[in-house]
């Protein structure tokens, strides 16, 4: 009973919550307090799914599907498999500690923040658990509103402009996006992922060819607009050093990648591998550039912004070189970056909160006065830059060895990108952190961190470096439903569906 | 099949005109200083028995009352609930934007419900004459009630604007029916429907088509025949445009439904590419005008007429489906369109305070819930997911893509991108800017009749975004009557309409 509706749950707490936390009484720390109680609720719901998880299954579980409307046949068909369960897990971590993050930081309209940043919840969970596109659309819709009001309410200083523009980029995407579901559905008569399936492979050879073409076409750039992959990144600059921490840490990758994975390479997988070449090239590029543009930023803000674009293009290129490794590496590395990206963020927000700046200038020698803070930050960024041992090593060498495989040249200019990424991150830890304190940092006498930092700070570090050494706990699940999402079985250009569902 | 008494086909007519005449007669009557909320109160009971009336109309077999003029069936029972829940709303949520400011409120209630009469006749005549009759009746009214707030200037220049150009109008409406007469030598619409299959002039009815069209269009405000639309809107009283922005379009709405797949059911091609036609001019115009507004009502007049040319959308899917999703559209615009303005009439005031973007900003810090309800129907014009909006446009480019009509889709969703922008601009500067220091805050307070009228509105956005399937099968029976009937069949079914 419980296993059918725990997802359901999961899902409309948030929004519920959401319309409470309007409600409460504006003054003290009520509405933190509530949104915390609340989203540490949700996390241990959340723990039931691994749990209760049958890792002998390929598939759904926890599926409820009820029709929701008569005409056309939408259902309200939700599920989890091994990656989306492991997404929703993360949301439901991350969600107390944005509440954690932001607890002092946000001291006007605390109560819309944080409802808000419920629906954002709601939004999310719906995004990852939906098998059915309109249900999905609905979901992937409602989660632009929320963050762009959050961008552009609770934004640095131009927050208007890059809500505005983040909710433009993700809207009118979308806007083709829609097209191409309801072409679909006039085509197929359906709107549930699971037999959609084998009726997009049966349009993909008749005369509606084209039509599924550009149906594919118009799915794949509403996500790499979310995920963002060069050239959609335009809304990410602003969007993410705008945004306050407990939204930047949410704002980019996994929505995006994990729709990549079952929305584009699990639906059209004959278009996925046309494309796959360009979504390689555009994610190596997004390496490159996202990590050469992080090495000369001076706001730390946009330092952590293009790291994220570096990131993400890492993901896309195991997500779409299409090897078993890759796409595991891939999809492991969705999970990583949102983990010790959002530690990174939750990091920024300190310093942005005792010393009111991002400016890597004013910064310099706050090792000798916050230790505690220092060695959080250099394990965070050793964890960005891919230390063996720590997570974002295991998804990117599962992504680098995995994609060698199938495309050695591209990958091995990929590879680059760690490099580079060690560059900025060692320059950022160095100048931030070592030599003599600056004169901003001098004048101003900060304490180290509190409890409810550690608090906040301390579960991601922990599970970098689980996530590092015991990785075979998350890549089990994964294992199970991302490599038989390859559409070919092998390495060369051989399209053949006989064995789609296999893992080799 | 037992006779249904030709009065009961008309019933919620009946009501809400004795309804009317009673708050004219009660008017004079009342202390002249006392207030006029009890007619107000009256009008709203009238209102609720033409809702109960258009319940039982449904429970009758559809079929034709006085001599064939008439229909009550299933089309015109949606419609008819559509503007009587329009009219319901705009009078809670004007008791009290008038009280004090004129002295002619009484008035105002008759008005509305007068014009009512005239909306919903035009929804349920199946005779050009007796649609032009109620169209007249339907036109006068608003007329009048776009120039209420007598003292300003710009109110009675709307109303004379609208009149002159509204007559202009149908006088072209006019022509399209005496060219139909003369072509079929009938103005019912089963008769031109089988004039037309009976080989009757094309070039007569085209031109006909064409007439009628443009009466309409300026009705609906569509492109190329909007440009009153602005003008008017920014002069009239809000309540008031949120009425006459929804009510007499769905009344126009049903009436160019009723002839194209009624009459003119078996000349697609005729038609078609008229729509087409206006559908994208006026998306687009109406979005890019829209764009470069700064007064905020100038810009929802603008995004009204690239709403009527999403509905227009809806036409071209030839299907009961085309129907049914038109109709649902019309609903939903309804519900969010009269919320945003009847919001923004109380924000602003009798007196129009707030008319530019600019004096909304960080407003939502004083009027915290007038914002939020003023965001849920803009995210809803948007047409975001879990609101009326989303399913509406849903619906409408469905339809579209189903007849292989895939450009138009294409095209209309990207307008609904553009207009994303104009939308968010006033979210945004309610919600993320300063509050603007200058401007006094509305001293009004919210009046349990405005609250109860938002509060419903809110709640039809939500309910037909979450739960469409109630109001999208009652529009599915409203579009089957056009396909189980046998309008342009030349013997009609004795079961399907009881003869006279």
């Amino acid at each position: 009973m419980l296993n059918a509706t725990i997802l359901t749950w999961l899902t409309f707490l948030p929004a519920l919550g959401a319309v409470v936390v309007l409600l409460l009484p504006r003054r003290g720390r009520i509405p933190q307090v509530f949104t915390l109680a609340l989203t540490l609720l949700l996390f241990i719901m959340a723990l039931h799914l691994p749990v209760h998880f049958d890792y002998t299954q390929q598939g759904f579980q926890y599926e409820l599907n009820v029709p929701w409307i008569a005409s056309p046949a939408v259902h309200y068909h939700v599920g989890v498999d091994g990656l989306s369960m492991w997404l929703v897990v993360l949301v439901s971590f991350l969600a107390p500690l944005g509440v954690l993050i932001s607890w002092r930081t946000i001291e006007d309209r605390t109560n819309e923040f944080y409802s808000l940043f419920l629906l954002q919840q709601t939004a999310m969970y719906g995004v990852f658990i939906a098998l059915d596109l309109i249900l999905y659309y609905a979901f992937w819709e409602l989660s632009i509103v929320p963050l762009a009001l959050l961008i552009g309410m609770y934004g640095r200083t131009n927050g208007r402009t890059a809500g505005i523009k983040f909710f433009l980029y993700a809207f009118i995407s979308s806007a083709l996006f829609l097209v191409g579901i309801i072409w679909l559905y006039s085509r197929t008569g359906t709107f549930d992922f699971v037999q959609l399936q084998p009726e997009i492979q049966r349009l993909s050879t008749g005369p509606h060819a084209a039509g599924v073409w550009l149906a594919s076409l118009a799915f794949l750039a509403a996500f790499a607009v979310k995920a963002p992959v060069f050239p959609l990144h335009g809304w990410l600059k602003d969007g993410i050093s705008e945004a306050p921490t407990a939204v930047a840490m949410i704002l980019a990758g996994k929505l995006g990648l994990y729709s990549l994975l079952r929305w584009h390479i699990s639906l059209f997988p004959v278009q996925a591998t046309h494309v796959a070449p360009l979504m390689i090239s555009l994610a190596v590029i997004s390496i490159l550039y996202g990590a050469l543009l992080a090495l000369v930023q001076t706001d730390l803000k946009r330092v952590a912004a293009y790291a994220t674009l570096s990131a993400v293009g890492f993901a896309v290129l195991g997500i779409y070189a299409f090897t078993p490794a890759s796409m595991a590496g891939g999809a492991y590395q969705i999970l990583n970056e949102s983990i010790s990206g959002g530690a990174l963020f939750m990091l920024l927000g300190i310093l942005y909160e005792r010393y009111g700046t991002f400016e890597l200038a004013y910064f310099g020698g706050i090792a000798s006065k916050m230790p505690k803070l220092a060695v959080l930050f250099v394990i965070t960024a050793l964890s960005l830059i891919g230390l063996p041992g720590l997570n974002n090593f295991a998804g990117e060498f599962l992504i680098l060895s995995g994609s060698f495989q199938s495309h050695p040249a591209l990958t091995s200019v990929a590879t680059l990108g760690v490099i580079f990424s060690a560059a900025y991150m060692l320059r950022v830890v160095q100048s931030v952190f070592y030599g003599a304190p600056s004169s901003h940092v001098a004048a101003i006498v900060r304490d180290d961190l509190s409890w409810r930092e550690r608090a906040a700070l301390w579960p991601p570090i922990v599970l970098m470096i689980c996530m590092g050494v015991a990785s075979a706990i998350w890549l089990h699940a994964i294992n199970l439903s991302v490599p038989a999402m390859t559409p070919m079985t092998t390495a060369s250009h051989n399209i053949s569906y006989a064995t789609m569902g296999e893992t080799r | 099949m037992t006779e249904v008494s030709p009065v009961l086909r008309i019933l919620p007519e009946v009501l809400l005109t004795l309804t009317g005449v009673l708050v004219m007669l009660l008017e004079p009557v009342i202390d002249i200083k006392a207030s006029r909320k009890p007619l107000g109160f009256l009008a709203i009971s009238g209102t609720l028995a033409a809702i109960a009336a258009t319940g039982y109309q449904l429970q009758l077999p559809p079929g034709t009352a006085f001599f064939g003029s008439v229909q009550s069936d299933a089309f015109s029972a949606f419609f008819h609930f559509v503007i009587c829940g329009i009219v319901l709303v705009t009078l809670l949520v004007s008791l009290d934007y008038f009280e004090g400011h004129t002295t002619y409120v009484g008035e105002y209630y008759a008005l509305i419900l007068f014009g009512a009469v005239g909306m919903m006749l035009m929804t349920s005549s199946v005779e050009l004459l007796m649609i032009f009759i109620s169209l007249e009746i339907s036109s006068i009214s608003t007329y009048i009630l776009a120039g209420y707030r007598k003292r300003s200037a710009t109110s009675p220049e709307a109303s004379i604007k609208y009149f002159l150009l509204g007559s202009f109008a149908t006088s072209f409406f006019l022509y399209g029916i005496a060219l139909c007469f003369g072509a079929t030598g009938s103005t019912n619409l089963f008769d031109i429907a089988r004039g037309i299959a009976s080989g009757a002039s094309p070039l007569l009815l085209t031109v006909a088509f064409g007439m009628m069209l443009i009466g309409l269009g300026f009705k609906v405000s569509l492109a190329p025949f909007h440009v009153w639309t602005p003008d008017v809107y920014e002069g009239a009283p809000a309540p008031v445009v949120g009425l006459m922005s929804t009510a007499p379009k769905a009344a126009a709405f049903a009436v160019l439904l009723r002839i194209c797949y009624g009459a003119y059911g078996t000349m697609t091609h005729l038609w078609m590419p008229l729509i087409w036609i206006l559908a994208v001019l006026s998306m687009t115009i109406g979005n890019l005008g829209a764009l470069t507004q700064r007064n905020v009502k100038r810009m929802l007049a603008y995004s009204s007429i690239a709403h009527a040319g999403y509905l227009l959308v809806a036409f071209t899917s030839l299907a009961a489906l085309g129907i049914a999703s038109a109709g649902f559209y019309t609903a939903a615009y309804a519900a969010m369109n009269v919320g945003a303005f009847a919001v923004l009439g109380y924000l602003s005031g009798f007196d129009e305070k707030r008319t530019n973007l600019i004096d909304y900003a960080g407003i939502a810090r004083r009027h915290p819930v007038a914002a939020a309800a003023l965001s849920v129907f803009l995210l809803s014009l948007i047409g975001i997911p879990f609101t009326a909006g989303f399913f509406g446009k849903f619906y409408v480019f469905t339809g579209a893509l189903n007849s292989g009509n895939a450009w138009l889709a294409v095209l209309g969703l990207l307008n609904s991108g553009v207009a994303a922008f104009y939308y968010l601009r006033l979210l945004a500067q309610m919600y993320m800017l300063p509050a603007e220091p200058t401007l006094e805050p509305n001293t009004m307070r919210a009046r349990p009749g405005f609250i109860l009228g938002v509060a419903i509105l809110v709640f039809a956005v939500f309910a037909l975004g979450i739960f469409p399937n109630r109001t999208l099968s009652l529009a599915r029976d409203a579009g089957a009557t056009f396909t189980s009937h046998p309008n342009p069949v030349p013997q009609p079914q004795a079961e399907a309409i009881p003869q006279q």
